[in-house]
């Protein structure tokens, strides 16, 4: 058989006939209104999101910033909706809100697919991976999460204070995906600088960007060549023989797909782990309850995933266009905000509040239409079984000291530091 | 009562199959299955709540005359 030269260039040149993309100011520092002016790169958006977006969709339900280049903030449910459902007029070329916009000759592929695919190839490359992330198939990954979680917390040893986000949350999908892609679990920590430089690092100037952006890439290339030379049972040697349109997928294609599998899987799930913790952290009442009554951990996780959560999402407008009030341009940003939607009173009855019985709960935690997410059952099995595990162990904990909290900026928000008090 | 799901609107979130196993089923990527077209007797509640919960509303329940 004749050596698998598709990944013998380096990454850079794979993608030398690619133009450019454009490149807009970076503008940071306090916003002056957030009708106007929002960013979710601000500290004061990490902090708290939710009583800026409960303000906007009272007075301005589409709000609109210059920052980024040009872009809008819908945090009506209905909006939210009508965007994720309109893959015409909104374009998944990019997904991540920033000064970069890639050059729309990627579309419909995008640099990570299926995330970044728009129809009808979206729909091609979602159907390779689907059946790798069943619930059925996710279902193997389960008695190494629940032997993992417990590990974490013998580690704990017998200290008073901890912090779940560095020492809990963080490692559970981490070593899921790093399992799931068959990459070595001792390079977590790399995972975790990668994470922070494609998410939290959109401010940083181009250069210096692109520079880390290359260091994920030929990470991911090695793990390629790693597995060409030991082909083994897992998501990378799939990638690397999958076909699609009767030929092995395009180099930039298997890479993409896998920087999408570890950034998507790890930071998100990390996230809400982390903020469901921290809820129950905050106050003894849902805390006890769960403990007491872990046959309401199902309706208690999509509550949680409905009030916290983690993932914001981002459009690009493909075409000039007056939509629903607002003056839309070409290549204007679309914040596409699920956590937003899924706080709107019309939709959402008491949506202020979480309430872990919440019986009726249509949340759009992992999206909606086309593009839902492909690890939906993989991190919601993840999420309840290190919240059981950590019941069990530890049903009584509280916060160490609220103001050390730390939470990520961007577009993906759940906690960073989160000391807590276990004994 | 009868229930469908509309594969137009399915996206595979799977909620119906997680609630209610008993009336849903999943194909092999993931995508809602209707086990029984007629809802056994006493099991309308829990058509009515995977119903409630499809974020697609992509399950349809048709009350018999």
């Amino acid at each position: 058989m004749a050596a698998d030269d598709r990944f013998s260039a380096s990454y850079g040149d794979l993608r030398d006939d690619i133009p450019l993309g454009t490149r807009n100011e970076i503008v940071t520092g306090p916003v002056s209104d957030w009708a106007t002016d929002f960013s979710h790169m601000e500290p004061e958006w990490a902090a708290d999101p939710y009583r800026i977006q409960d303000d906007l969709r009272q007075r301005c339900p589409i709000a609109r910033t210059d920052r980024f280049g040009g872009g809008w903030l819908p945090t009506r449910y209905e909006d939210v909706a009508a965007i994720a459902y309109d893959t015409e007029l909104f374009s998944s070329r990019s997904i991540i809100m920033s000064n970069f916009r890639p050059p729309r000759e990627i579309a419909p592929v995008g640099v990570a697919p299926p995330i970044s695919s728009d129809p009808p190839f979206h729909h091609d490359a979602r159907r390779l991976l689907l059946p790798a992330f069943t619930k059925t198939a996710i279902s193997k990954q389960e008695p190494g999460t629940r032997a993992l979680c417990h590990s974490l917390i013998d580690e704990f040893g017998g200290r008073e204070v901890v912090d779940a986000a560095e020492e809990y949350a963080q490692h559970i999908p981490m070593r899921v995906i790093a399992d799931m892609l068959g990459f070595p679990q001792e390079d977590g920590p790399r995972f975790r600088v990668f994470v922070e430089n494609t998410l939290e690092g959109i401010n940083l100037p181009p250069e210096e960007r692109i520079a880390r952006m290359t260091a994920l890439s030929d990470y991911l290339l090695a793990q390629v060549h790693d597995h060409l030379d030991n082909p083994r049972d897992d998501l990378t040697s799939y990638l690397i023989d999958a076909e699609l349109y009767g030929r092995k997928l395009e180099p930039g294609h298997v890479v993409g797909a896998m920087t999408l599998l570890l950034i998507a899987g790890i930071d998100t799930t990390w996230s809400a782990i982390g903020a469901s913790l921290w809820h129950l952290a905050r106050g003894p009442a849902d805390r006890e309850r769960l403990a007491a009554e872990p046959a309401l951990l199902p309706t208690a996780t999509e509550e949680f995933l409905r009030a916290y959560a983690p993932v914001t999402m981002a459009r690009l407008v493909r075409q000039d266009m007056h939509w629903r009030g607002v003056d839309m341009k070409a290549e204007d940003w679309i914040l596409l905000s699920f956590p937003a939607a899924n706080r709107d009173p019309v939709q959402f009855d008491r949506a202020g509040e979480v309430i872990i019985d919440r019986e009726v709960n249509r949340h759009a935690a992992f999206g909606l239409g086309i593009h839902r997410c492909l690890g939906s059952h993989l991190a919601r099995m993840e999420l309840r079984v290190a919240l059981r595990v950590w019941l069990e162990r530890i049903p009584e904990f509280t916060l160490a000291d609220p103001d050390s909290v730390t939470w990520s900026t961007g577009q993906i928000r759940g906690p960073r530091t989160l000391p807590l008090r276990i004994r | 009562m009868k229930v469908q799901i509309d594969s137009g609107r399915c996206q595979g979130h799977g909620r119906c199959y997680d609630l209610v196993p008993e009336l849903f089923g999943d194909d092999e990527e993931g995508y809602g299955q209707v086990l029984h077209d007629v809802v056994p007797p006493g099991r309308e509640p829990d058509a009515r709540r995977a119903a409630e919960n499809c974020p697609e509303r992509a399950i349809e329940l048709i009350e018999e005359a």
